[in-house]
């Protein structure tokens, strides 16, 4: 228990203040290598509940410093959850309307979510995947030229929050670091993150996980039918990162109840990042590796991952976007 | 070398349907350009002409990314396990 005489917390004067400097657990004894420490930096804790609130927020401060958003602007975005949520919140704070575009097989928390905060959700077909959600809010934004289209996907603002500020506490608060690893998504995260320490800290190997959604998605015709986020080419993504692997949903859904076990509460893709950086303790010798949990496990509570038999949990994992 | 190739939903039906074959290959060029010839409808879509890999395909050798090991070169061994997924948009980071 904090010791309350000794902390000092000041008001915040809105709750976006709240957004960013993230705690740090040591979860080390999940570690399969006794000289291998881990460590999870808890996203979940930001005020929209992920990561995604510091993208949306730089995005948006970036794009009211460019003049492209005033009160009363309509801003549209894909998210298969998290950035439209981030967003949902911050243009309710701010006055701005926000239109989503997302699969229809996205979990009902995150409906709920963005509706709580006055965003209008746009669906696209869940057969498509992420991919069909990037695709018609392109086309959407293409119609409507007065809304204002921020597309995080492509927005180098979505890096620049990493670099600016996870990079940075993540120095600040574990600087023995030797390994970062992360998800794969936007590559948002990654890229900042990993230049940042790269710049830093030359040696730290930066880990990229990926969840096998391509195998999920039905809609998809043909492999030109692919998808690569603008900012992961136009950072050098392909140079940045050490190593990429990919984790199944049974994987991910294993390790995330791991953490439970452990006292955190976290997401499915945080149990994909901790399936990697277990395969990373166990190729290295010695090391202190940092995973990022990009949510926490309230928006997931409708899957029963926690409660249901893993083969059950897996097949429901799989015919919902989860990540 | 031979080994298992796990194929994605898009190029199944150039394997007759099947989710899982096998090549005899050293390295993961070899396979994909096996596969190409034994499955002549996946020919331009794992390789560009110049014999690199396509952008849009992610090669992965026992769940491993092969363009951050060594590329096309990635030695195997029997027994691997080689995945093929389309490279897609993904959201939460």
């Amino acid at each position: 228990m904090t010791d309350i005489t000794l902390q000092h917390n000041r008001i915040a004067s809105s709750v976006l203040e709240l957004i960013g400097n993230t705690p740090i657990v040591d979860i080390s004894q999940l570690s399969p290598n006794p000289k291998v420490g881990l460590y999870i930096k808890l996203e979940g804790q930001n005020p929209g509940g992920s990561v995604k609130d510091r993208v949306a927020l730089s995005m948006i401060q970036d794009a009211e410093a460019k003049g492209q958003i005033k009160p009363g602007s309509v801003l549209i975005e894909p998210s298969s959850g998290n950035t439209g949520i981030g967003m949902a919140l911050i243009c309710r704070v701010k006055g701005y309307k926000l239109k989503v575009v997302m699969p229809t097989n996205v979990s009902k928390e995150r409906r709920d979510l963005l509706k709580i905060w006055g965003a209008e959700i746009i669906e696209s077909p869940a057969a498509e995947g992420s991919n069909g959600a990037v695709k018609m809010a392109r086309k959407i934004a293409a119609d409507h030229p007065e809304w204002v289209f921020l597309y995080q996907y492509a927005n180098q603002a979505n890096p620049k929050a990493h670099f600016e500020t996870t990079g940075p506490e993540i120095l600040r608060d574990l600087p023995n670091i030797t390994h970062f690893v992360a998800g794969l998504g936007t590559s948002g995260t990654l890229l900042g993150v990993g230049s940042y320490l790269k710049q830093e800290k030359p040696d730290v190997q930066i880990w990229a996980v990926e969840p096998p959604a391509g195998e999920m998605v039905d809609g998809l015709r043909n492999l030109d039918d692919g998808y690569i986020p603008p900012i992961f080419l136009d950072n050098n993504g392909p140079l940045l990162l050490d190593r990429k692997t990919v984790v199944g949903p049974r994987d991910s859904i294993i390790w995330t109840k791991k953490l439970a076990e452990v006292g955190i509460f976290a997401g499915i893709s945080t149990g994909a990042a901790l399936a990697g950086a277990i395969k990373c303790a166990n190729l290295i010798d010695t090391g202190t590796i940092l995973i990022v949990s990009p949510d926490a496990g309230w928006k997931y509570l409708s899957s029963e991952i926690w409660t249901l038999d893993i083969d059950e949990a897996v097949l429901r994992a799989q015919s919902t976007i989860y990540f | 070398m031979e080994v298992e190739v796990r194929l994605p939903t898009v190029l199944r039906p150039h394997a007759n349907g099947a989710a899982l074959v096998k090549v005899d290959a050293a390295n993961i060029g070899e396979a994909l350009s096996e596969l190409s010839s034994k499955y002549p409808g996946m020919s331009g879509q794992l390789l560009t002409q110049s014999g690199e890999l396509h952008k849009f395909v992610n090669v992965y050798l026992n769940d491993d990314d092969v363009r951050y090991l060594e590329k096309l070169d990635t030695k195997l061994n029997d027994g691997d396990v080689i995945s093929i997924l389309p490279a897609v948009a993904g959201g939460s980071d």
